[in-house]
């Protein structure tokens, strides 16, 4: 403690950047604008990403079963529902679910037009989501024809929600085939498909009757309870034949994320977007840490004069581009949770400001301010005490 | 005169220095063997024509510049030769007063001065800051304490520096035409208060002037001309205060 007040010294840094309100608010002006730019670029990169997966995080699985075959969710291949029976045998193996997906037309009631919809279909009796309210709706699918539809899925598939709850009798065509919308649930769209029904595999194979008898898309595996995921998969790997590929669940959604990431140019695009928001800070940091210093510079030779150190005068350089970046980062992230709240409500996609985005954010505008400090230092090399005089 | 270099009490002790600006074709020699010696508390002036080397040899007492030539000691330290971190060692107890105030625009007359107590080690903030607004009340600017040097006055600000300086408790204070931008007055009263607090300090000072009003002040004045130094005669005090001689 005593040690402190005796260390304490007069905020020079904070009063050189206050008692110059104009200039401190184009700089965090400057810096908030970097920082936003960096959160929406990244915010969408990681809720493009997120939002293929949106599907995938709802099952209710610890380990999943695919074809090798399967590139992604938008083409998926099918597999011997035989291999689910025999990963049965494990003892850890608690319950499976084998599962129909596949992408198929449907028919806007509305304007007749078509769009491509993911549609799933499985034994209603089983589990196939973590949240259990499926499993009481899924009774009407036992009758033949029913669909549960995805109240979140994109407008333009119709307004089936909204008639559904005025009570009308929602019918529809899906691949060509008459369907009836007996339910409605909530999964939300994702990268591949705009929208999603759900139905009992009877259904789904009366909507695509070419599917080889026998054969599914995916393969849920619930294990017991203590029983470790990767070591199951492990084991399980070596039992099954070379027919069907076994992930974890996180392996499953980071498999699909992959495929977003590396065949597409998404992950580019957004990155560069953040590089560039990078960039334009550290140019407007740089630029007025570099003038402040000019324009200090006889107060600084004076000090030098005086007896300060160097090191001294370069640590109020630092210590103002280390306020700049806290003072700045604030409302960049005030105005991000602002805009992830527009986007959501705007393109439905998963974007939030999470800790590690937040980090990242906070990473890189103090790497920018901290760089742009550094670099208007040299300028203190100028400050000659002697020409003072 | 004995010479300056044997009295091992002095506070600064130049022995014939020598400088240069420039090089090659432009090399121009500006000190021409300097020998000045100034005791503990003792006031000397410096006077001369513009441009004839009293700043280069402020800056050259002052540790702000290497010596090229000769011998100056400060406090019985050798500058000749001496490191950068030494030099900046030493401007710890050295004080400057600036033709211009050179105060910091963005602090407080207080805080100002504070910047010069901060030099001080082992004294807690609380010390300091009583310390600066001590320094404030000697000057007669108690009243102005959180003003920004903006919304001084010209003398008011050259007061404040001369705190600033007298606040690191220096054993010397160089001052550079500290009455240039004074009016008559005003000029008068700063270098008067400036040699009183000196003096009470027990503090030597060297001051370089243009200002003929002011040679009184002076223990001993010295005149430069070319690069060459000898002793002047003080005038007599315009005002009728009895001086202390050197002599």
């Amino acid at each position: 403690m005593l040690s402190f007040w005796q260390s304490r010294r007069i905020p020079l840094s904070w009063l050189l950047l206050t008692r110059q309100p104009a200039r401190l608010a184009v700089a965090l002006a400057g810096i908030a604008f970097a920082g936003i730019l960096m959160f929406m670029q990244l915010g969408f990169r990681d809720g493009l990403f997120d939002a293929s997966v949106t599907i995938h995080k709802l099952f209710d699985a610890d380990l999943v079963l695919m074809s090798p075959r399967t590139m992604s969710s938008i083409g998926m291949a099918g597999f011997p529902r035989r291999r689910l029976i025999q990963a049965m045998a494990d003892p850890q193996v608690e319950g499976t679910t084998p599962v129909h997906w596949n992408l198929l037309l449907w028919r806007n009631p509305q304007t007749r037009s078509t769009r491509s919809i993911l549609a799933l279909g499985f034994e209603p009796g089983d589990p196939l989501f973590i949240d259990p309210g499926l499993a009481a709706k899924a009774q009407v699918l036992n009758q033949r024809g029913r669909v549960l539809f995805d109240e979140l899925s994109r407008p333009e598939f119709g307004p089936i929600a909204e008639w559904f709850r005025q009570g009308k009798v929602v019918e529809t065509e899906v691949a060509g085939k008459r369907v009836r919308v007996a339910g409605l649930v909530a999964l939300g769209p994702s990268f591949g498909a705009d929208g999603n029904i759900i139905t009992s595999r009877e259904t789904f194979l009366r909507l695509m009757p070419n599917t080889p008898p026998g054969s599914i898309e995916l393969g849920l595996i619930r294990l017991t309870t203590g029983s470790d995921p990767a070591a199951v998969a492990a084991r399980l790997k070596r039992q099954l034949p070379d027919d069907v590929s076994i992930y974890t669940k996180k392996g499953f959604e980071e498999f699909e994320k992959n495929y977003w990431r590396s065949s597409t140019a998404i992950g580019f695009i957004f990155t560069l977007g953040a590089a560039m928001g990078f960039v334009v800070g550290c140019v407007i940091v740089y630029q007025i840490l570099y003038s402040d210093v000019s324009d200090h510079l006889p107060e600084y030779a004076t000090l030098m004069a005086m007896g300060y150190r160097l090191l001294t005068l370069l640590g109020v350089v630092a210590r103002e581009g280390f306020i700049l970046a806290v003072l700045g980062y604030v409302p960049a992230w005030l105005a991000g949770q602002g805009l992830y709240a527009l986007v959501r409500s705007g393109t439905r996609l998963p974007v939030s400001m999470d800790g590690q985005r937040s980090l990242l954010v906070f990473a890189m505008i103090f790497a920018m301010c901290m760089g742009s400090a550094f670099m208007a230092m040299r300028k203190l090399a100028d400050a000659d005490p002697a020409e003072i005089f | 005169m004995t010479l300056p270099h044997a009295d091992p009490d002095a506070s600064v002790a130049v022995f014939d220095l020598c400088h240069w600006y420039g090089s090659g074709i432009n090399r121009r020699q500006v000190l021409q063997g300097i020998d000045l010696g100034i005791r503990p508390g003792e006031v000397v002036l410096l006077t001369g024509p513009s441009g004839c080397g009293k700043t280069t040899l402020l800056t050259l007492v002052g540790a702000l510049r290497q010596v090229q030539q000769g011998s100056v000691r400060v406090f019985g330290r050798e500058l000749a030769g001496s490191t950068r971190a030494e030099r900046q060692q030493l401007r710890r107890s050295i004080g400057m007063i600036f033709q211009g105030h050179n105060l910091l625009r963005c602090l407080t007359a207080e805080q100002n001065v504070q910047m010069g107590a901060d030099l001080l080690e082992g004294l807690s903030y609380r010390a300091r800051r009583d310390l600066a607004r001590e320094w404030l009340r000697a000057v007669g600017l108690s009243d102005h304490l959180g003003k920004l040097p903006h919304d001084l006055s010209g003398g008011q600000k050259q007061r404040v520096a001369i705190a600033r300086a007298l606040a690191a408790e220096p054993r010397l204070l160089l001052a550079d035409e500290p009455t240039a931008a004074l009016d008559k007055t005003t000029g008068r009263e700063v270098v008067e208060l400036l040699q009183r607090l000196a003096r009470e300090q027990g503090c030597s000072v060297l001051m370089v002037t243009h200002d003929p009003r002011i040679l009184d002040v002076a223990d001993r004045l010295v005149q430069m001309e070319d690069g060459r130094l000898w002793d002047a005669p003080v005038p007599r005090a315009q005002t009728g205060q009895v001086l202390v001689s050197s002599d």
